[in-house]
């Protein structure tokens, strides 16, 4: 609806910009602040992810001396609940009501799948700074979406590798009935089977039950020489602590989000459980001790993961606003630098595939006194399977 | 075999732990004629409550000694400010308050400890592990905690068949009017269960902590488990709460097992059939 005062408005607009037109100069018509749109969990389960992303980008921004590409940034967050069906509501508004220049998000796949198609068709540039669904960078890939953090199968192939190259032969997997755990023991499957390894059964337990002991007791019948396991949370938590006090003397492997954030409340019962992540916090490199560093300077408590994709995010975003002098409107440029970036991260070399996740190093974890410390490398420089990417 | 052996106990000690919790939720629906789909909140209360108590008093026992009577007070509260004025109402608006009630408790819950999952450590001489089978042990935490339970119930059914509280309890919930009518204080009664159930299911979160840890939503299951225990038991039979659990919880460990494809809804199909035979449940007054 354009009413009488909206088109004389515009008109006015419209007549000042023709009357001094000539003199524009293209930092002038950059001059206001870049909005980057924000859609990442602030209250839930997830809520400390997102908080740990948001902490991770904003103290790059910081670092910058809060400019990227000679533009200062201003967020715009949105609160995505982790719930699917608020997505596309809540991405419509940061696009078309909050004007968002660009777009970081989010922690749920399930959101992240939503917020993509609708990036897709918009065109607006999109990172995606954790959500591993396999699709966001497989048959959903666009020109306009990338992702700083990692796909699931990806991770659960690094992780077979590395119980490959530890000399394991009979695995058991158990997870949760839902998409994050089969694509994680799908990935698994692929690089163990492969590696002459055999997965004797599967057992999936009902999201988010987390009773198991069934599961223990299963497990124990089958005597395979070890156990790929991937729950999260509290779930992972409780099965750390049901698997440590069944005995059952069979070593436990799974990808990093097994341990991760419960590290600490495991206590004893996580002592040598291995996984293997794209990130360690010990991790032996100068671009990751001056992130330590200065996280923790700022926040009061070592990063974790989640803080190094915010943070890659913002590296990311830098390298793109860079090669096109902060002006978002060279899309077609923006995407151009940003698939081509590669840059030091506190994980390690960082570049992304032809389907834009990242290329990255994984690294052997080992749960020690409530610490992961690492083991050194599993593999170097793994890119996910882009199946289905038209990309290229 | 020895498969068998270890799911039956598994069984026997979700079914137990469901029990408590399902017998606060069927005296308050059967004598106050309330649907509270709190419930389940406050075994999620009762967890956190262990967390932070067990951190004061270094063993879940003596938590649960501090945390029984505040759990009993929180009960008197919440009746006096919401549950007694839904006594008239109809289902609908009881159902609107309680699950008020749970959004607001879950913020609490956030606030106050965060939405980091927390474990709450097994008192000392019962951390270990007896060996079950060659192979498997299974935690002596569990043991105890069945031992508990036991006792816990069949103090509940002397109290119930024996006491003159438990005569009253009885006559509330087959006929209120006549109670009220030979000169008792109903609203007191009503009180009193109300509270009693709430301290019902947060022992049964307090006690399951240990081997639960609590993390945010851990009371949404036992709220839903619940009502299916008591509608397979028959509402306001605490009798048909206990056997309703046991079924419950064996269903869920052999379905597990011998159908894993139909896990998630092996306490449904149980509930659909118990109905089909029985529309009243196992105990209920047709």
């Amino acid at each position: 609806m354009i009413d009488r005062r909206r088109l004389l408005s515009l008109g006015a607009s419209a007549g000042a910009a023709l009357a001094c037109g000539p003199f524009i100069r293209p930092s002038y018509a950059q001059a206001g602040a870049l909005k980057v749109g924000l859609l990442l969990p602030y209250s839930g389960t997830y809520a400390p992810l997102g908080e740990a992303i948001t902490r991770g980008l904003e103290l790059y921004v910081q670092s910058q001396g809060g400019k990227l590409g000679g533009r200062s940034i201003s967020f715009v967050k949105v609160d995505d609940e982790s719930a699917p069906p608020k997505a596309t509501e809540l991405t419509t508004k940061l696009i078309q009501s909050e004007k968002a220049d660009v777009l970081i998000g989010t922690v749920h796949s399930g959101v992240a799948m939503a917020m993509v198609k609708i990036a897709r068709e918009d065109g607006i540039p999109t990172i995606v700074p954790n959500a591993g669904a396999d699709i966001i960078t497989r048959a959903m890939c666009a020109p306009n979406v990338f992702r700083t953090s990692f796909a699931n199968g990806q991770i659960g192939r690094a992780t077979g590798d590395a119980m490959i190259k530890a000399g394991l032969k009979k695995a058991v997997t158990v997870t949760w009935k839902y998409a994050a755990g089969e694509e994680m023991v799908s990935g698994f499957k692929k690089s163990f089977t492969a590696g002459k390894g055999e997965v004797v059964k599967d057992i999936t337990i009902a999201f988010p039950d987390v009773e198991f002991q069934s599961a223990l007791a299963e497990i124990a019948s089958l005597k395979p020489d070890c156990v790929y396991a991937f729950f999260s949370g509290g779930g992972a938590l409780k099965f750390i602590k049901d698997y440590a006090a069944a005995n059952l003397g069979i070593p436990l492997w799974g990808p990093g989000f097994l341990t991760d954030g419960v590290e600490a409340a495991a206590g004893p019962a996580g002592d040598g459980i291995k996984t293997v992540l794209h990130y360690v916090s010990d991790l032996d490199n100068a671009e990751n001790q001056a992130f330590v560093k200065s996280f923790e300077a700022a926040y009061k408590i070592p990063p974790d993961v989640f803080a190094v994709q915010g943070w890659d995010a913002g590296q990311l975003l830098d390298a793109g606003l860079k090669a096109v002098g902060g002006d978002v409107a060279k899309r077609k440029e923006l995407n151009a630098a940003m698939a081509a970036a590669s840059f030091a991260s506190p994980r390690g070399p960082f570049r992304l595939s032809a389907a834009h996740n990242p290329v990255q190093n994984f690294y052997l974890r080992e749960l020690k006194g409530g610490k992961s410390v690492n083991l050194g490398l599993a593999s170097p420089a793994v890119a996910d399977e882009a199946i289905g990417c038209k990309l290229s | 075999m020895s498969l068998i052996l270890i799911q039956a106990l598994n069984g026997l000690q979700t079914g137990l732990v469901i029990f408590l919790a399902a017998s606060g939720l069927t005296l308050v629906f059967g004598i106050l004629g309330v649907i509270n789909l709190s419930h389940g909140s406050f075994y999620m209360l009762g967890a956190y409550l262990a967390l932070s108590l067990t951190g004061m008093f270094g063993d879940v026992f003596l938590a649960l000694i501090a945390g029984i009577p505040l759990a009993f007070l929180l009960g008197l509260a919440i009746e006096w400010l919401f549950i007694r004025h839904l006594y008239d109402r109809d289902h609908l608006q009881q159902v609107l308050l309680t699950f008020a009630l749970i959004l607001i408790f879950n913020e609490f819950q956030q606030v106050v400890w965060g939405s980091y999952p927390h474990s709450i450590p097994a008192p000392s001489y019962l951390a270990n592990s007896v060996r079950l089978t060659e192979g498997l042990s299974y935690p002596v935490y569990r043991l105890a905690l069945m031992a508990i339970c036991v006792a816990l119930a069949i103090a509940m059914a002397l109290v119930i068949q024996k006491t003159r509280i438990g005569r009253l309890i009885r006559a509330a919930e087959s006929n209120r009017e006549m109670v009220e009518a030979l000169g008792f204080d109903s609203r007191l009664i009503f009180r009193m269960v109300f509270a009693t159930g709430v301290a019902l299911a947060a022992t049964a979160g307090m006690l399951a902590a240990p081997i639960e840890s609590a993390y945010p939503g851990i009371g949404d299951r036992v709220l839903i488990v619940s009502f299916v225990v008591v509608v397979i038991g028959g509402i306001g039979s605490v009798r048909g709460a206990f056997i309703g659990s046991l079924l419950i919880g064996m269903a869920d460990a052999f379905g597990k097992v011998f159908l894993p494809q139909f896990s998630s809804i092996i306490i449904y199909a149980l509930m659909a059939l118990v109905l089909v035979i029985r529309p009243a449940g196992l105990f209920g007054r047709a």
